[in-house]
């Protein structure tokens, strides 16, 4: 189970936000978040107690918790073994470790390569 | 209540008793599948399918499909079937799953949405009460000309049969996975939270060729593969 960087913004697990969240830096959430979180050309990590309930778009994102809502990443989206993910996943690569759950769609947008 | 849900978790458990203790290796088999190969000479030289998955969420199909440039969804009905809220009586008094309910939560797509469908061996182990809308959904969502691949277990292979997650691992090669448990807390219909075990899926009955033609007899054609693993491939054509 990987644990934040120093130095990382990281929203703790009892903390709980409604509404819109934004930002332009890596963003670790261990906590509860329900709305939106965009966080574009930067990396979410949803720690192992976090839980949202949120559209999410971000360069990369990294679940270990529960999400329900769709994944938009303009990189990639990593889905660890306790990972629970409810939503659609647009993403250029995606990783799914053996024991994560996901209901929804995947779906894969290449840009050429040159 | 308790002995409801008792009742429905044997349902799906199986028998109690240290036989019922799921194994934690993740133990695979592979096996040669004629209809998975039939498939996959289909969608081989299409492009953009959209595939449905209703087994347990596999990273090996999803890289699969999504390799090609295809989408797939991921939709793990057994699990979902497991729900204690989705518990209720019949005009008789007998447990049941409400369907409707089920099919308000699950399989919710638009019409003709789906080039394939990957039931796997969903309806040997899915309830009773939900094998028969299940299959009409499947039938709605998928496109006039797609295909859907279940497995059914013939009458040889026993009712202690172990339920398996397939992964798909060359064009005609699935990967068999027991199914491990899984552990989920859930809020019941008394609002108290019970865990819920996904695991051990019991074989809820043997369909004969007669059982499954009826079963899709919505669908244009149907096409049997006889596999010596005492499974019988099924490949429907809406």
């Amino acid at each position: 189970m990987s644990t934040p960087a120093s130095g990382l913004a990281q929203i703790g697990k009892s903390v709980v936000i409604k509404g819109e969240l934004s930002g332009s830096e890596d963003l670790y959430l261990d906590g509860q978040v329900e709305g939106s979180i965009a966080l574009k050309g930067n990396s979410l990590t949803v720690g192992p107690n976090g839980q949202v309930k949120a559209s999410v778009d971000a360069k990369a994102i990294v679940v270990q918790g529960k999400l329900e809502g769709n994944i938009q990443a303009s990189d990639r989206v990593d889905l660890r073994k306790s990972a629970t993910v409810t939503g659609d996943i647009t993403a250029q690569r995606i990783s799914i470790e053996e024991g994560a759950f996901l209901k929804g769609k995947v779906d894969i947008h290449r840009t050429d390569a040159k | 209540m308790s002995s409801v849900s008792q009742t429905f978790m044997k349902l799906f458990r199986g028998s109690s008793g240290p036989d019922a203790v799921p194994a934690q290796g993740s133990q695979k088999l592979t096996r040669r599948s004629s209809g998975l190969g039939e498939l996959t000479r289909s969608w081989e030289s299409a492009e953009d399918l959209c595939v449905l998955d209703l087994g347990s969420t596999s990273p090996a199909n999803i890289r699969h499909f999504t390799e090609h440039g295809h989408r797939i969804y991921s939709e793990d009905l057994l699990t979902a079937s497991t729900d204690p809220d989705l518990l209720t009586k019949d005009e008789q008094g007998n447990v049941i799953l409400d369907s409707r309910k089920f099919l308000a939560d699950n399989l919710v797509y638009p019409a003709a949405h789906f080039d394939f469908v990957l039931c796997w061996n969903l309806p040997d182990y899915l309830d009773e009460s939900l094998v028969k809308p299940v299959v009409g959904r499947l039938w709605s969502v998928l496109k006039p000309g797609g295909m859907l691949l279940a497995f059914f277990h013939t009458r040889d292979a026993g009712p202690d049969s172990p339920c398996h997650r397939f992964h798909i691992v060359g064009a005609d090669i699935l990967e068999m996975q027991k199914i491990v448990m899984r552990r989920e807390a859930r809020r019941g219909p008394t609002g108290a939270v019970h865990t819920a075990i996904s695991d051990g899926f019991q074989l809820q009955r043997v369909f004969n060729n007669r059982h499954i033609e009826n079963l899709f007899r919505d669908f244009a054609s149907i096409k049997f593969f006889l596999a010596r693993d005492n499974v019988r491939e099924v490949l429907v054509v809406r």
